[in-house]
């Protein structure tokens, strides 16, 4: 033998999965969600996604050429990040705040703290909400087939009745990936088939949504499934309560996690100012999630009694 | 009911049809062969011969030094060339006994002669085991004389024979358990002869149907016998888990089998006590898989220990590629091994030899807490925080978020998508509050 050969600890083999391959998963899940935004808001919608997209890419590139870290492009992270970011958009909106909602959430949420896996709040839904602060206006017109109307939710609030099909199949105003229930449902599956995420999170948090709003808003059928449909909570809970890195590890954290997303989005919807409260109420528990980890430690094999 | 399991593990490839359908071949050594003191857990044992001294087959050379050490017995006979350290499968050097093969394999007085169990003592079963040399065949190298002699013997009410190999390209225990099946059942018989209150139950993964079905056939008339298929899932044949999935008994860091009521024998092991008892012949050989995509002809051997790996390479027709890792033992718990001039050991289950090593061919990217070692870590622990503390190097935290509960099994490395190196940071951190305990321990003394 010519070759030195290798030697490490064991175990010496390795699955097949990787960030990237996981990352490109969350992607694809957001696919038909961003299909039918782009079908329904029109190329408006296509061109915020490009933009923030190619924000959050090249505010990585940048930022690492820059520091002289290694460039991590290609994980895929980033374009998650900006798809995410987008999909929260109104499709209307000028092309120059997603382009800097992008470079917020890249350089100062994520790269600022570390880089991947640093960030303890989601970059997209932090950038998302500086820019509402920072441009409500702007950021909360949502117009539909050429009229600006106001969310389903909001309608609710001020006391009207809300078309629970039209927002399960999307028929209404709102961010460009909010809409279609069904086209974040079956993103949702996804990812839990390829074992991407649990069920655990979501199902945590819509329940919980539903009986606050049950208790202190209408005891009335379509009032629930409005405020389960509309708002945002399938995209958030699907795709933005279970991001990785922002959200608790343990299982019974994961659970702790989802009843509080959902009291505390109830809380904005129902007793709050705003119709909505998904993105708020997932940025603030994010920040509870080393204190939600640190009381829900399993018990290991075998210590169960102890 | 589902088949018996544990919760977590993974799923790795399993490259188990390279060898699963090769009979085991006797394999003679050629050169000369090294008997190193410590292939066990415990003290290692004393040598009995020096330098120039004519051994035989079945002769007792080295001594067990302690409660927890094990004797060696030399394999053939010949002439002593040096009593000196040499290099074995985890890159030290053990002292060890160097023997000039004769050929003739001349064996001391009795060996090899039919002994009927039921005439013996549990005592004397116990002393025959222990005079062996027998240890855990598996890997771990625990005495299996210390194992056959519990606190409690009535407390023991189950023997179980770890058939599920759940390691990756492995197939020796299968091959033993396909082509000596009598040998296993005899065995567990000697075992359960010693705990009168036992059951005795054959634990094999489901990967392995034909095993399964030659096994249960077997054991239809035993009363005190059964088999249990298991799922087929890494680390199945883990002592915690196995025990687990069979009894649903729990058993951690802090306990022995025993405490469970349980006591674990490898298939090779058991064999080995039916060799030692019922043919009077002591721990001289093992089944060994020599396989990978490297080797030419992937095979399983019946050799002889002391006998120099290199052997076992040339015999299975040599390298078809040229490896980049060579592995004695499994990919998940194997160790790497940096020649192939060491002997084979009483713990050594195979030799894989690999084309590609997946571990230089990943690149270690940060953790994205995906969770995902949370929910294949067979001890229900948390590795990412046990990561977090072994990269501070911080031992009090290590301990509060259980890292002593590992076992080092590998799962959480194996499915970590970010390829970090979380068993091998465990290991050091483990090793490290052991000998904080145990300077501890003997500053209070």
């Amino acid at each position: 033998m010519n070759k030195l050969l290798n030697v490490s600890s064991s175990p010496h083999v390795r699955s097949h999965e990787s960030t990237q391959s996981i990352m490109m998963d969350v992607a694809i899940a957001m696919l038909p969600a961003t299909a039918f935004g782009v079908f329904q808001f029109g190329l408006n919608a296509l061109l915020v996604l490009i933009v923030t997209i190619a924000a959050c890419v090249l505010s990585e590139y940048i930022f690492e050429k820059v520091t002289h870290r290694k460039c991590t492009v290609y994980d895929l992270s980033a374009v998650v990040t900006g798809m995410i970011l987008a999909l929260n958009m109104p499709a209307d909106i000028p092309l120059w705040i997603p382009a800097l909602g992008g470079v917020f959430a890249i350089v100062v949420v994520k790269q600022l703290y570390g880089g991947l896996g640093q960030n303890f709040m989601n970059p997209a839904l932090a950038a998302r909400c500086f820019l509402l602060i920072s441009f409500t206006g702007k950021m909360s017109t949502f117009t539909l087939d050429g009229w600006t109307g106001a969310t389903p939710l909001a309608v609710l609030k001020a006391g009207g009745e809300a078309d629970v099909l039209a927002m399960f199949l999307g028929k209404i105003p709102g961010t460009i990936g909010e809409v279609s229930v069904l086209a974040l449902l079956v993103g949702g599956l996804y990812l839990v088939w390829r074992k991407v995420i649990s069920l655990r999170i979501p199902v945590t948090y819509i329940l919980t949504t539903a009986v606050f709003v049950f208790i202190f808003g209408q005891q009335d059928l379509n009032y629930v499934l409005a405020h389960i449909c509309g708002g945002g909570l399938i995209f958030g809970a699907f795709f933005m309560a279970t991001d990785y890195v922002t959200s608790p590890i343990t299982p019974l954290g994961q659970i702790l996690f989802g009843i509080l997303l959902g009291v505390l989005t109830g809380l904005f919807r129902i007793f709050g100012g705003s119709a909505e409260g998904v993105s708020y109420a997932i940025i603030i528990s994010n920040l509870l999630v080393p204190l939600i980890e640190r009381v829900t430690l399993p018990k290991a094999f075998g210590k169960e009694g102890k | 009911m589902g088949l018996a399991t544990f919760k977590g593990g993974v799923h790795p490839y399993e490259g188990k049809e390279l060898s699963e359908h090769k009979p085991v071949q006797v394999l003679m050594p050629k050169g000369e062969l090294v008997y190193p003191m410590s292939q066990h857990i415990g003290a290692p044992a004393t040598p009995l011969v020096k330098k120039g001294d004519k051994v035989l087959a079945g002769q007792k050379i080295g001594e067990a030094s302690g409660f927890i050490s094990a004797n060696v017995i030399c394999s053939v006979s010949g002439t002593v060339k040096a009593v000196e350290p040499r290099r074995v499968a985890n890159g030290t050097m053990v002292n060890s006994i160097i023997v000039e093969n004769d050929g003739e394999y001349t064996a001391v007085e009795g060996l090899g002669a039919d002994r009927d169990p039921k005439s013996l003592s549990k005592q004397e079963i116990r002393d025959i085991v222990k005079e062996a040399g027998i240890v855990g065949l598996g890997g771990a190298g625990f005495p299996t004389h210390v194992k056959l002699m519990p606190k409690d013997e009535s407390k023991i009410d189950y023997i179980l024979v770890n058939g599920a190999e759940c390691e990756p390209y492995l197939t020796s225990d299968y091959r033993l358990m396909m082509e000596q099946p009598e040998k296993l059942v005899e065995g567990l018989k000697v075992v359960l002869q010693l705990f009168d209150n036992a059951k005795g139950v054959i634990g094999i993964e489901n990967n392995k149907p034909e095993a399964i079905a030659k096994l249960q056939e077997l054991v239809k008339g035993e009363p005190r016998i059964e088999v249990c298929p298991l799922k087929t899932k890494y680390p199945q044949g883990g002592e915690r888990s196995l025990i687990y999935a069979i009894t649903g008994r729990k058993v951690n860091s802090s306990m022995l089998p025993a405490d469970a009521g349980c006591i674990v024998d490898n298939v090779d092991t058991v064999i080995s006590i039916y060799n030692a008892v019922c043919k009077t012949t002591p721990l001289m050989r093992r089944v060994v898989t020599v396989t990978g995509d490297a080797i030419a002809n992937p095979q399983n051997y019946e050799v002889k220990i002391g006998t120099n790996m290199q052997e076992l390479v040339e015999a299975a027709g040599g390298f078809k590629t040229e490896p980049e890792k060579l592995i004695a033992g499994g990919p998940m718990m194997g160790m790497a091994l940096f020649t192939t001039d060491i002997p084979v050991t009483k713990t050594n289950s195979a030799l894989l030899c690999m084309t590609k090593d997946e571990v230089a061919a990943n690149e270690e990217t940060p953790c994205i807490r995906c969770g995902k070692c949370v929910s294949a870590c067979p001890s229900n622990i948390v590795p990412v925080m046990m990561m977090k503390a072994a990269l501070k190097g911080d031992c009090e935290a290590f301990e509060k978020v259980n890292g002593m509960e590992c076992m080092e099994c590998g799962s959480c490395t194996f499915i970590c998508p970010a390829k970090r190196p979380l068993t091998q940071a465990f290991k050091e951190m483990r090793k490290t509050v052991m000998a904080n305990r145990r300077k501890k321990a003997q500053e209070g003394k």
